[in-house]
């Protein structure tokens, strides 16, 4: 292996980012723009009676106010669920009906975006209301049961049987909140046409389901539809939708044969695109005396919004985490009057592995037995819920290595025993896993004469370093300086790319990245072979390998010559292949895993929480840049260290209103919450899971840090917080 | 945003002028607070009066104190030798509040005038709220109240004042300078906020065409030995679930004079006279401050999701204490 991967290697756009020079989506504008401004809804549920547009149109520098009454047509967009890219069923403006407050009831287009904004002010809409279905707590009864690709249960053996003759149980619910992403940049779209073309500059993680998406409902080919997306300031699953003032925006530009510009603002983030769904959920526990698991049950439900069922898979990670013959899951879902949730950071594993992890600590409190050992009786060796070998699996090791860093064999056993002055300390772990996928991607590959490169593939660089270690995988195979490769990427004119979601994307184009390169050196040895100027002419193919920017004998680094007098020599100025990578192993059982250790320190008196030390060990495949791998794991743990102790989203009960929508309110941790993190890198070698060997590290980072807070909380006080966030109301 | 007119004020006479002259004028410092209600349209003043160029941002010690102009910024007034050595729960107030970008930009009396957070009065769009709209009703009451009041409120609001600042000077015994078309006049920092009672919109003594110059805070021994303490739910940034400003003068162990303010659970800044009563010539020992924050939250009305305010108030007022008097550091 070349020094290429898995060092360091600085972001390839960093310099445009910290200097400026990086225009995101919403920074775009075009010759004759207007400004899009959207009006929400200040109910939550019934009809609107009427709307009183007059005075918006009359405001200065008003082009076009657009409601139900006069929306264009479009087509249905298909939603993400039936394989499309939309986030919701609904389409903008689509009839009366009010669903959620905040929902768009209006378009106010203007010259300028001070303009349209305070036209926006002036629109009055009378409704007919109805009482708000507002929490999840309020209408648990009426949960339905709902799987989120698959069906909504799983079970092995009989779980209730055992439980119920189990020596030790535990059966509690675990309850977290309603989470908003909350990423950094605001969604934001510009939308040009010209004629029946379209072209789109809009803040996604998906861009080719954009395109499919807007093609459909403006009925134009695909070809016709361009989604442009090269920088993304944090999405966390939030834009791996179209939201639907993107079918807004477009459907306005085409209106008026003008472009428009439409930024979210911070507020409307709260109700124009997903959340992450509040959940309660019930963990059962049985175990024999020496901790072994003989049955978990996990029931969990879910918020979703009235007209569509997006369902938080609390218990995907409970089916396969622990060896137990006897398991039952299901996920159910209640309809509220919020918007339709979707995917956020982990979706599913993140609030499922607080409930499970915390109800492992829970039972092993009650064994008597080390947490972490509990977790390595229960290791599952194979898969348990299908059976499967895994492609890998390093869990011991991260127990092993992470404890061992942590100094965990120091630990105190019995709650409020460790102290630091007057401050109460606790430790506490918890298990971390995420799936390994992979989708279809393609890739070209460009070898130009003069020794550079370009890689090209539709991705989506959201700030965690994609074009960055595409372009070093791509100079570690072609033996190229990755200052010599330019990698092309958030653009629908390229090669296909899968959703940047589901901690998959570095798998999937990757594996595109390495096929297209084999490729373009397999043509290029094509050449050599056959030229009687080369000096590999007549060479075996199988005995030509590449290295170093060159061809070469096997075994023999002087018998060769380079890409560019190959080139050269048969006046090509490039040669470039195309590859187009499908996943495949279907024989292994492929997840990253990881383990958590956190020290908190709680006030007795004021029962602040601090998380003062947190030590992380991931196993996750090949690490391709040690750098934007530890960024991605601090991240993660700092979003769970935050979904700990204060994130969430406050939904007034009577109203169905969100009342903490802004950065001051909906809280977030700020540098003065975040003390030590330290993430351990597990050396694995994955051969089995995807051809490039990596398991993907956006999501696993923040799985499990809730629980292990909680934990340690719990070992710091004797107080088993069982509802996030842990604020001090909880422990007072 | 709405539009609105915007002009800069030369003097104090001039701004005073301005305002006379109505159109719902508006002074403007820092502006940290006033344009955020602009774009929220809670606030739509015809005009601006921008009076960052009058000179009132000198921060000095008097023969009795000292005297910190309207203008000057959050973070100067904290970082003031001044302050620091003979104030310190003033300079510890203001370093505790906001961030330090908004403590650049923030200036001492726009500080004062500061609204509430409550999410029913930030919102044009909740139909309630006797505060924003007087007569149509409370929504916080039967709401969101986790971060409301627990003193000082009424059945019409339970709104929090938010500031930080305001707290600590109603415990050290402030004094509001302002200065209108009839003159300047003194305003005590625990008679400037006003409870809510029946007209919550009614926040503060300063009249309509009034403008703020100076904020004068007394020399005193239990100032010198003053200390701010706020308890929240982020380690910065972010508004006090509660806090006390607490002051003590000791003789030996025996406490000579006393003051004690919460903040984040009052109506306005809520300075107990009945606390310092009760500590004023005792000895210092933690049953004491433990009296003196019992009798401190003895009204309290605590609200659905609040009842937690109570005791960490009263753990707030008893740490405070501990510290200032050195029982505990």
């Amino acid at each position: 292996m070349s020094a290429n991967i898995g060092k360091g290697m600085d972001r390839v756009d960093g310099r445009a980012k910290v200097t400026g020079t990086a225009r995101f989506a919403a920074e775009n504008k075009s010759p004759n723009m207007v400004y899009a401004v959207l009006v929400p809804s200040s109910i939550a549920s019934g009809k609107i009676k009427s709307i009183d547009t007059a005075a918006a149109e009359k405001s200065p520098g008003v082009v076009a106010v657009i409601t139900h009454l006069n929306v264009p047509k479009m087509q249905k967009a298909k939603t993400f669920m039936a394989g499309g890219a939309a986030g919701e069923s609904r389409m903008p403006l689509e009839g009366t009906e009010i669903h959620h407050s905040g929902q768009h009831i209006a378009l106010v287009a203007a010259n300028t975006f001070e303009q349209a904004t305070a036209a926006a002010m002036l629109i009055r809409a009378s409704y007919e209301e109805r009482k708000p279905r507002a929490t999840l707590g309020r209408h648990r009864g009426d949960a339905t049961p709902k799987g989120m690709f698959g069906p909504p249960e799983a079970k092995r053996g009989d779980a209730a049987a055992a439980f119920a003759s189990a020596d030790v149980k535990i059966d509690e619910v675990y309850r977290t909140p309603i989470e908003h992403h909350n990423m950094l940049e605001p969604h934001g779209i510009v939308a040009v046409w010209e004629g029946d073309r379209l072209t789109v500059h809009d803040s996604s993680q998906y861009i080719f389901g954009v395109q499919t998406d807007l093609a459909e409902v403006f009925s134009i080919p695909v070809e016709s539809v361009r989604v442009l997306s090269p920088y993304v300031g944090g999405g966390f699953g939030c834009k791996g939708e179209a939201w639907p003032h993107v079918f807004l925006a477009v459907a306005t530009a085409r209106k008026l044969q003008r472009p428009v510009k439409l930024a979210l603002t911070r507020k409307q983030l709260f109700t124009s695109n997903g959340h992450r769904p509040g959940t309660e959920q019930r963990v059962a526990l049985g175990s024999g005396r020496d901790g072994k698991l003989t049955s978990i049950i996990h029931e969990s439900i879910s918020n979703t919004s009235m007209f569509d069922a997006f369902v938080e898979p609390c218990t995907v990670a409970t089916q396969m985490l622990y060896a137990t013959p006897n398991l039952h899951s299901i996920t159910k879902v209640v309809s509220v009057n919020l918007g339709t949730p979707t995917f956020m950071r982990a979706p599913g594993e993140t609030p499922g592995m607080f409930a499970l992890e915390s109800a492992l600590d829970e039972l092993a409190w009650k064994l008597k037995i080390d947490p972490v050992q509990l977790r390595l009786i229960n290791h599952a060796d194979t898969d348990p819920q299908n059976g499967k070998p895994w492609s890998s699996k390093s869990l011991k090791q991260c127990y092993q290595q992470g404890g061992d860093r942590f100094g965990w064999s120091k630990r105190k056993a019995e709650p409020r025993s460790m102290r630091d002055g007057r401050l109460l300390v606790g430790w506490g772990m918890a298990s971390a896993t995420y799936p390994t996928y992979q989708q279809p991607a393609s890739a070209t590959v460009k070898i130009l004469a003069d020794g550079r490169a370009v890689v090209r593939s539709g991705a989506q660089e959201m700030g965690m370093g994609t074009a960055t270690v595409q372009t070093q995988l791509a100079a570690e195979l072609l033996g190229i300086p990755e200052s010599n490769i330019r990698f092309e990427y958030g653009d629908t004119k390229l090669p296909n790319a899968p959703v940047a979601g589901g901690s998959m994307q570095t798998a999937s184009v990757g594996s595109a990245v390495q096929g297209a390169v084999f490729g373009v050196i397999k043509k290029l040895t094509d050449l050599a072979i056959r030229d009687t100027a080369s000096p590999l002419y007549r060479t075996p193919a199988d005995q030509v390998v590449s290295g170093g920017g060159r061809l070469h004998l096997k075994g023999n680094r002087e018998r060769g010559e380079s890409f560019s007098s190959i080139l050269t020599r048969h006046y090509l100025p490039s040669i470039e292949a195309q590859f187009d990578a499908k996943p495949g192993n279907e024989k292994y059982s492929a997840h990253a895993f990881g383990a958590h250790f956190i020290e908190v320190a709680v006030d007795p008196d004021l029962a602040r929480v601090e998380v003062r030390r947190v030590v992380s060990a991931f196993a996750a495949g090949r690490i391709l840049n040690a750098k934007t791998a530890r960024s991605q794991y601090l991240g993660g743990i700092t979003q769970g260290i935050g979904m700990a102790l204060m994130e969430q989203t406050h939904v007034d009960e009577n109203l169905a209103r969100i009342t903490n929508a802004n950065f001051a309110e909906y809280l977030v941790p700020v540098n003065a919450d975040i003390r030590s993190i330290e993430p351990i890198f597990v050396e694995e070698v994955d051969k089995h899971a995807n051809p490039i060997g990596v398991k993907g590290i956006g999501e696993i980072g923040i799985v499990g840090v809730a629980a292990a807070v909680a934990n340690a909380v719990y070992h710091a006080t004797g107080k088993r917080v069982r509802d996030l966030p842990i604020t001090i109301e909880k422990l007072l | 945003m709405q539009p609105f007119e915007y002009s800069r004020a030369r003097s104090t006479g001039e701004a005073v002028t301005a305002l006379s002259a109505g159109r719902q004028s508006k002074l403007v410092a820092g502006g940290t607070n006033l344009l955020d209600l602009m774009k929220e349209h809670v606030e739509t003043p015809g005009r601006l009066i921008d009076i960052n160029d009058l000179s009132m941002s000198g921060i000095e010690a008097t023969s009795t104190g000292v005297r910190i102009g309207a203008l000057a910024r959050m973070s100067d007034t904290a970082a003031h030798d001044v302050i620091r050595a003979r104030f310190p729960a003033l300079s510890e107030a203001l370093l505790l509040s906001a961030s330090p970008q908004l403590r650049n930009m923030a200036s001492i009396g726009g500080n004062l005038m500061q609204r509430t957070r409550c999410p029913y009065f930030r919102d044009i769009s909740f139909a309630a709220c006797n505060k924003r709209n007087p007569g149509s009703g409370c929504s916080a009451i039967s709401g969101e109240n986790r971060m409301h009041a627990i003193l000082g409120t009424s059945d019409a609001c339970i709104a929090t004042h938010p500031s930080d600042f305001a707290v600590a000077l109603a415990a050290l015994d402030g004094v509001i300078q302002v200065s209108g078309p009839k003159g300047a006049r003194d305003i005590a920092a625990v008679d400037f906020h006003l409870l809510p009672g029946n007209s919550p919109n009614r926040e503060h003594a300063l009249a309509a065409d009034e403008i703020i110059t100076a904020i004068l805070v007394p020399a005193a021994a239990h100032a010198e030995r003053s200390h701010y303490l706020k308890v929240r739910d982020r380690a910065s940034y972010e508004f006090a679930l509660t806090s006390a400003a607490v002051g003590l003068a000791l003789d030996g162990t025996t406490i000579r004079s006393a003051r004690v303010a919460l903040g984040g659970v009052g109506t306005k800044p809520w300075r107990s006279r009945e606390a310092e009563a009760v500590l004023t010539g005792k000895s210092i020992s933690d049953a004491v401050f433990r009296e003196a924050a019992e009798t401190a939250l003895k009204g309290a009305r605590p609200q659905r999701q609040n009842g937690f305010k109570v005791e960490l108030a009263k753990r707030t007022i008893v740490r405070a204490l501990q510290t200032v008097s050195g029982v505990r550091t």
